[in-house]
């Protein structure tokens, strides 16, 4: 009844190529960025903050950077917690090496050596494809958990190979509270969602999916796949390095390898594949289900084994938990294949005919 | 319409989790709350269940006592599965609940890491009995972490004592082989510090064997083993690496009584399985053993279990993990003793309190009598400077049944340690640009 774009004309091509060009969306993309600037941190409790919304909004970036890479540019990658951890050491070195380093110049320096290392990594792209270029990124997650757990000037000879950071100043804002890091965390992510939802409509954007989709096509209307491909590992892991850099500085403080190991990198692909590959609105609901659902479901179970008068111990609520996560990965891509993305826009389009389906 | 199904499932599965988090919760406002974060899922469930059995039993005795001067224990457990993540989610959701955390025992020397940097903030003391980072010994720089009764530089530093006397002294350990077998993370890399040095001063190589998480593959670090014929090997394991590890000793023939393993590689889930191929394995006792005679396990086999209201099986009651998990509970609980009696008996201790209590925590060889720990460990007296408080251990053998002691009482050598934790615990409060207590504050 109310999403419906019925008698709006666009007049020029600027207002048909903006990002939302139906203002309902326009709208509640606004609302919703307004909310989370203005409403939430006044609302929220510090457990909410910490525990759920960072870790989501810098593995929401994370994710994205994989989406970049995998979904719109389809190079499979196993070696996005590899990136990530680039990212944070590399930012964590320029913060205590380089005297005077601003905190945010330190971590977008990380980024762009991420981005560097990421071409490196990204060369076999050129190569092999498909599941062996993700056996070949495998290479790129077990030399830098190597690097980082063997080699001491990348940790600073900290013994047990764990480094941390103090707080991190940005312009004078120290940001040590929950509401601080949060507000930084997203302003950081709102950019940077922005700035990837351009770079896809775009020039070379265009150029990932062309390629993604036929590569000897996309060669032959004048495509160098050299320049996609690693263009595409640039982006991707400058986003993973950002993304990591903050998960180090801001989520924990005090890191170790362990915290960008395989699994965050399985982890990370599962999020674009459950998310939805080839959108960016898919990188924030993989995240939200693969972050909030496990915590989610470890919360109310005990409550449910309640209502029944049910004692649940902690041992058989992970189980449960595990079992149930499962089941719902399985439930989803067999639901929607394309991911929880595509489940959205199929709602939006049963909602421009709602209430009145033919 | 499967949308909106879907759509009226989440909005009742909120509605749900919003009473899960508003219900309220029973408690008087005098008691005294303890987030239990332990693991009894995972790789390392078989070490990680009898500790948290043996903490929460303890927190039942002490009510069952009556409490701290009429004080109960109240606890929440949280599931970490010991991964870092987990543990840190645990610490936030359980940290206000019931009045607020007193104090915090994470088990786990990765969470341990990361909640090093939030207590300061958050206000509330990081127990780490027998693991954690070894610099937080200097209580000057790691206000609120407390390795009581020992870290991992004095058991490495004891286990080279120990091995030295065998020798006969620590002239003959130079050109001697030591192999330290460790799990790959920041609790396996602790002791390696310590062990550079020493094999500075008394002149032994050392070789570092690192084992991936979990420690099931082990086979090619045995085989460098077998080449290297080392004459000693240190075990720095934790679950079912441990017990992977002596089978692996067995498979490859090397000698079991010339392994030593640190005390998280030494209790019964360790050796067990491994039955009479584990005897003459030895392993750190930090400070206990198994101590099935002990006065306390008695009481809480008679008060607890005997009632059907113990924490998990009556064999585990004494066993090394499970005592390790009273002992834990038992300093944190005489540490709230300590501050009731400055901040007020029978009242409601705040984190900061604690923290007092921690920091003058005397406990002599008679309030060790009296609480039932006679013979199971040695006085701990802490301060604000030093929160170890005791670096005593000794060395215990598995004969195939049970654990004995199999040396006397080494204490770790503080003329060896203290630079090492000034060092590195200088190189800290540097990078977190943080200025060490003096005295003077201390007396705050």
């Amino acid at each position: 009844m109310f999403y419906r774009e019925n008698g709006q004309f666009k007049t020029s091509y600027k207002s048909d190529q903006q990002i939302f060009p139906i203002p309902q969306d326009r709208w509640a993309i606004l609302a919703i960025i307004a909310i989370a600037f203005f409403v939430i941190p006044l609302m929220v409790d510090e457990y909410l903050f910490r525990a759920i919304l960072i870790p989501f909004l810098i593995l929401s970036l994370a994710a994205l950077g994989v989406n970049i890479l995998v979904g719109y540019c389809g190079q499979i990658t196993l070696g996005a917690g590899a990136f990530m951890a680039v990212g944070a050491y590399a930012a964590y070195n320029f913060l205590i090496r380089v005297s005077g380093m601003p905190a945010l110049g330190a971590i977008l320096l990380g980024g762009f050596t991420a981005a560097a290392v990421g071409i490196v990594f990204g060369i076999p792209s050129l190569r092999v494809r498909g599941l062996y270029l993700a056996v070949a990124t495998l290479a790129a997650q077990f030399f830098w958990d190597w690097a980082f757990l063997r080699v001491k000037w990348f940790t600073n000879d900290a013994s047990s190979g764990s480094v941390s950071v103090a707080d991190i100043d940005v312009f004078g804002w120290i940001v040590n509270t929950p509401t601080d890091k949060y507000l930084f965390c997203l302003g950081i992510l709102v950019i940077f969602s922005l700035m990837a939802k351009n770079l896809v409509r775009g020039n070379m954007g265009r150029q990932w999916m062309a390629i993604r989709d036929m590569d000897v096509a996309a060669t032959v209307i004048g495509i160098r796949p050299l320049y996609a491909k690693l263009t595409a590992f640039a982006v991707s892991s400058f986003y993973l390095g950002v993304a990591g850099a903050l998960w180090g500085m801001i989520n924990l403080g005090s890191w170790e390898p362990a915290a960008f190991s395989i699994d965050r990198s399985f982890q990370l692909l599962f999020m674009v594949i459950i998310g939805g590959m080839g959108a960016i609105a898919g990188s924030f609901f993989g995240a939200a289900f693969i972050v909030i659902l496990p915590i989610f479901l470890n919360q109310i179970l005990p409550v449910i084994g309640g209502l029944f008068g049910l004692e649940v111990s902690i041992a058989l609520v992970s189980h449960v938990e595990i079992m149930i996560f499962g089941a719902l990965i399985v439930f989803f891509l067999i639901v929607e294949p394309h991911g929880i993305a595509r489940l959205w826009s199929t709602g939006r389009e049963k909602l421009r005919l709602w209430p009145f389906p033919h | 319409m499967k949308l909106r199904k879907l759509a009226v499932a989440a909005s009742i599965a909120a509605i749900g989790f919003s009473a899960a988090l508003t219900a309220p919760a029973a408690y008087a406002a005098e008691d005294q709350f303890f987030p239990v974060l332990a693991y009894r899922t995972g790789a390392y469930a078989p070490n990680g269940a009898p500790w948290a059995n043996g903490f929460v039993d303890y927190m039942k005795l002490t009510n069952a006592r009556g409490g701290v001067n009429g004080v109960k224990m109240i606890w929440e457990e949280c599931e970490t599965a010991y991964a870092t993540d987990r543990g840190v989610e645990c610490y936030e959701r359980l940290k206000g609940k019931h009045g607020g955390a007193t104090a915090v025992q994470p088990l786990s020397t990765g969470i341990t890491f990361a909640l090093t940097e939030k207590a300061p903030v958050d206000k509330i003391p990081v127990i780490t009995a027998g693991y954690g980072r070894s610099e937080s010994q200097n209580g000057a720089v790691f206000g609120w972490n407390f390795p009581l009764v020992g870290t991992y530089w004095s058991g490495a530093d004891v286990l080279v004592q120990h091995i030295a006397k065998k020798e006969g002294g620590f002239d003959k350990l130079k050109g001697k082989k030591i192999t330290l077998v460790y799990h790959d993370s920041p609790y396996g890399k602790e002791p390696i510090a310590l062990l550079q040095e020493r094999a500075k001063m008394h002149g032994f190589n050392l070789s570092l064997l690192p084992v991936a998480h979990p420690g099931v593959e082990q086979k090619a670090t045995w085989l460098q083993i077998r080449q290297n014929k080392p004459d000693y090997v240190f075990l720095w394991g934790w679950g079912v690496m441990n017990s992977t590890a002596i089978k692996e000793a067995q498979a490859t023939g090397y000698p079991r009584e010339k392994m030593y393993g640190v005390w998280w590689s030494g209790a019964e889930p360790d050796v067990k399985d491994v039955g009479d191929g584990a005897k003459g394995y030895n392993a750190l006792a930090m400070q206990h053993g198994a101590e099935p005679n002990a006065k306390v396990v008695k009481e809480v086999l008679e008060k607890l279990h005997a009632k059907g209201q113990g924490t998990g099986p009556k064999e585990e009651v004494g066993q090394v993990l499970y005592m390790r998990g009273l002992i834990s509970a038992m300093v944190q609980t005489e540490a709230v003793r300590v501050a009731q009696g400055r901040y007020g008996k029978g009242k409601h201790i705040t984190g900061e309190q604690m923290r007092w209590g921690l920091e003058n925590l005397n406990l002599d060889q008679k309030a060790l009598d009296g609480l039932g720990f006679a013979g199971v460990m040695r006085p701990v007296h802490t301060t604000c400077i030093d929160h170890m408080g005791s670096g005593f251990a000794r060395v215990h053998t598995w004969d195939g049944k049970k654990w004995n002691f199999s040396s006397d009482w080494y204490e770790a050598d503080q003329k060896v340690l203290r630079p090492m934790v000034m060092l590195a615990s200088g190189k800290y409060a540097e990078e977190k640009k943080i200025t060490p207590r003096t005295p003077e504050d201390c007396k705050k």
